[in-house]
């Protein structure tokens, strides 16, 4: 039976969204040159939330410049007082967590228990560890003589909007970088929320500009001649368009793309908490995760048992109102991510895969997908191989190690995997074998500033977080490192 | 109303001890005085049992400190900073008048001390991604090298650096997990004393430093020959008290930092951080799936 939970929203009174927000340029909120905007919708309730500048490319160029200038100053500052500088940011993310939490949730759609308990924390300590480095960075093992690489053009996407904002600023900021950086089109407000955190930690003008947009703003960045750097978390579409925008060029380029990752469960593995590590695997943030288990890899032998128990997990969660502290799964992030979600469970069912979904009463308004489930999967079907972004988990089956990791391993991608078992060897060889950046044992969606991310194959190239993070901007050790 | 000069109100400088604020158990005090002599407070003059207790302090803290994760401990060591921020004033009056500095010095002293706060406090969860790691041992094995704390640490603080000396002999003993048994500068202990009062009000655990006042050499040695300390860093100590120490320490083979001459003011390297750390390293078969494997 399913428990009655009486509603337990979270205030919305704790934020004020402005009607209007321009780009932030040089310290500076300015309207677009050509007097553009778009708005910015709540994908919960459809409802605009405010109107934001569509950037041109003169923009780019303006916020280009501006952090071109910036640079002189900021990559020469002692690395103890950048130090400071990013953990006054830190600390101030911390005491308005729960204003940008609950912003985060109405601009993306996302449950309000993931912003508060997940994003928030981790975009803080994500600039409190990388402040720490500022000053420590010949001690980071890329060289004696660590240098910055200039201005870093930096794009990110709509489903982590403000953690995948500290992912980039963080070390960015720390190396002695300055940045332009455009959040997604869909999810513009709490970057423009860290600018006016960036005015309060006194961060001086141009280090951080803020670019809203669209693609074609994206674009205009990674093809702007005055940026050094380029770090795109995105589709692995637009991240081939980047890597041959940069080509030719001596732009250091990071990319962080999509990924099909396999939850891999053996038949000793403790069923009730692989259960819960495959749905907060595919059900985390709605789906919407480069690095969710959207593939689950199940020993034959427990298959039944395993799928009884998931499904009777799935019927339990609590599909609604994001800002609703009891809910599990919230809003679609746009019309266009649902309709891109609905046609490729479609074509599982088409494909001849066997679909089931909890009895789940969707809200009427916004974008909403129930949690879903397709078994009988083969590896040549569309939703085994293709991303789909979203509450859908594609089930197969295994027999042995080695036949889970060639299933595992056959994919374009390789960002995340998962692996449930008991015997500590087992998973160290499977491990070992699995071509994905990230691999979780036992657990699943983890992440620490700490720890480094970033996928193998076409997930893309690079790190982000912990000391290996910083490579991404620092120029090359050697003194031969510059382009022919 | 007719003016008055208003008398002040001193304070009693106490002991810093398990986050109280006791007086010495022996009931002592000897007088401090500023570089010209003048009176400026009445120290506890510790005994050896204070620093027995202080030692029981440190090691109940031990722990939970060295348990707690390396982010909470630098979020501690930042807090630590932005309290000694609000008594710059304070602290910069303290330091000028032990040390017998101008204020503008003094300030600079203090200035130097919060920064190092802050920069030890990035140091917690970034020291194991540098003396840490995997090891490409020749076999099927998952092998990995940590950094752990070592324990109790008494530290002997700098005699003439009473304040930037002192903090940059306390914040990496306690930045990777370690307690320690602080014995202030003997002449100049005010300083050390009050920063009890910024510790105690920093989230720091009680217990993690413990501060005492008194005469070096008369804690020092039953310091260092406590069976229940781990290691001792020996800044304050001179050279024949020194070797005296690293006698008594050897009784439990204590980790030991000697004495050397060291520029507090500038960037302090990570000596001091590494001094008072085992490295453990953990092995665990890899098994095999057999021939072949992917081809992927």
């Amino acid at each position: 039976m399913a428990f009655e939970y009486a509603p337990a929203p979270e205030s919305r009174s704790v934020v004020e969204i402005a009607s209007s927000y321009g780009l932030f340029i040089d310290g500076e909120f300015r309207e677009a040159s050509d007097g553009k905007v778009f708005k910015s919708v709540s994908p919960s309730s459809e409802e605009v939330l405010s109107e934001v500048a569509q950037a041109s490319a003169e923009d780019v160029d303006a916020a280009v410049k501006a952090a071109r200038k910036a640079f002189e100053k900021w990559s020469t500052l002692p690395g103890s007082e950048r130090a400071k500088y990013l953990f006054r940011i830190a600390r101030i993310i911390q005491e308005r967590s729960r204003e940008l939490a609950v912003l985060e949730t109405l601009d993306n759609g996302k449950p309000i228990r993931e912003t508060r308990d997940a994003d928030l924390p981790l975009v803080a300590a994500h600039f409190f560890y990388y402040a720490g480095w500022a000053d420590k960075l010949s001690y980071a093992g890329f060289g004696p003589n660590p240098r910055p690489l200039g201005v870093a053009g930096q794009v990110i996407p709509w489903n982590f909007p403000l953690l995948m904002l500290a992912w980039k600023i963080a070390p960015a900021l720390a190396a002695g970088n300055t940045v332009v950086l455009k959040p997604a089109e869909t999810t513009p407000l709490s970057a423009l929320f860290f600018a006016d955190i960036c005015r309060q930690a006194g961060l001086p003008k141009g280090v951080v500009n803020i670019l809203t947009g669209d693609g074609s703003t994206g674009a205009a960045l990674v093809a702007h001649e005055g940026i050094d750097k380029v770090a795109f978390t995105g589709s692995t579409a637009v991240g081939k368009q980047i890597a041959r925008t940069v080509a030719g060029t001596d732009k250091k380029l990071t990319l962080e793309l999509g990924g099909k990752g396999a939850n891999i469960v053996f038949d000793d593995a403790p069923i009730d908490q692989a259960v819960e590590g495959i749905v907060n695997g595919i059900f985390f943030n709605q789906g919407q995760v480069c690095c969710a288990g959207s593939r689950l890899l199940v020993q034959e032998s427990i298959q039944d048992e395993l799928l009884d128990a998931l499904k009777r997990r799935m019927s339990t969660l609590r599909v609604g109102d994001p800002l609703d502290k009891n809910t599990d799964i919230g809003a679609i992030n746009s019309a266009e991510q649902l309709a891109r979600i609905t046609a490729l469970a479609d074509s599982g069912e088409a494909e001849g895969a066997e679909r089931w979904a909890p009895a789940c009463e969707l809200p009427s308004h916004g974008y909403w997908f129930a949690p879903t489930l397709f078994t009988g999967v083969t590896q040549a079907h569309r939703i085994a191989r293709e991303e789909i972004f979203g509450p859908v988990l594609s089930v197969l089956t295994f027999r042995t190690p080695a036949e889970a990791v060639a299933k595992a391993n056959n994919s374009q991608y390789g960002l995340s995997a998962g692996i449930w078992t008991e015997k500590g060897s087992r998973m160290l060889a499977v491990a070992d074998k699995l071509r994905a950046g990230v691999v979780w044992a036992n657990t699943f969606n983890k992440f620490d500033p700490t720890s480094p991310f970033g996928g193998y194959k076409e997930s893309g190239f690079g790190r982000e977080g912990g000391r290996h993070g910083l490579e991404a901007y620092l120029a090359p050790s050697s003194p031969e490192g510059e382009r022919k | 109303m007719s003016t008055v000069d208003r008398l002040s109100v001193l304070k009693t400088y106490k002991l810093f001890v398990g986050g109280k604020f006791p007086r010495s158990e022996s009931g002592r005090v000897y007088e401090v005085t500023d570089s010209k002599g003048n009176w400026l407070a009445n120290a506890p003059l510790s005994s050896r049992k204070d620093a027995r207790d202080a030692v029981v302090a440190a090691r109940k803290a031990f722990g939970a400190w060295s348990g707690a994760t390396a982010y909470n401990r630098g979020q501690i060591l930042y807090r630590v900073a932005e309290m000694l921020e609000g008594r710059r004033d304070q602290f910069t009056a303290e330091v000028a008048d032990a040390e017998g500095l101008s204020k503008a010095k003094a300030a600079a002293q203090v200035d130097a001390a919060i920064d190092r706060w802050v920069w030890y406090a990035g140091w917690t969860d970034k020291v194991a991604q540098i003396v840490g790691g995997a090891n490409p041992v020749a076999g099927p094995f998952f092998n990995v090298s940590s950094p752990e704390p070592t324990g109790v640490v008494a530290v002997l603080a700098p005699q003439e650096s009473s304040f930037l000396g002192l903090v940059s002999v306390i914040a990496p003993v306690i930045a990777t997990g370690n307690t320690a048994v602080v014995i202030a500068s003997e002449r100049a202990p005010l300083p050390a004393l009050s920063l009890g009062e910024v510790l105690a009000t920093s989230d720091l655990p009680g217990g993690v430093v413990n501060l005492l006042s008194g005469r070096t050499a008369e804690l020092a040695v039953p310091l260092a020959a406590h069976q229940d300390v781990n290691a001792v860093d020996l800044a304050g100590a001179d050279a024949e008290l020194a070797r005296e120490l690293e006698i008594g320490a050897a009784d439990n083979l204590k980790r030991v930092f000697r004495p050397r001459s060291v520029d507090f003011s500038a960037e302090p390297g990570t000596d001091r951080l590494t001094a008072f750390l085992e490295t453990k390293t953990v092995w665990h078969p890899t098994g095999s799936l057999g021939a072949g494997g992917s081809s992927y």
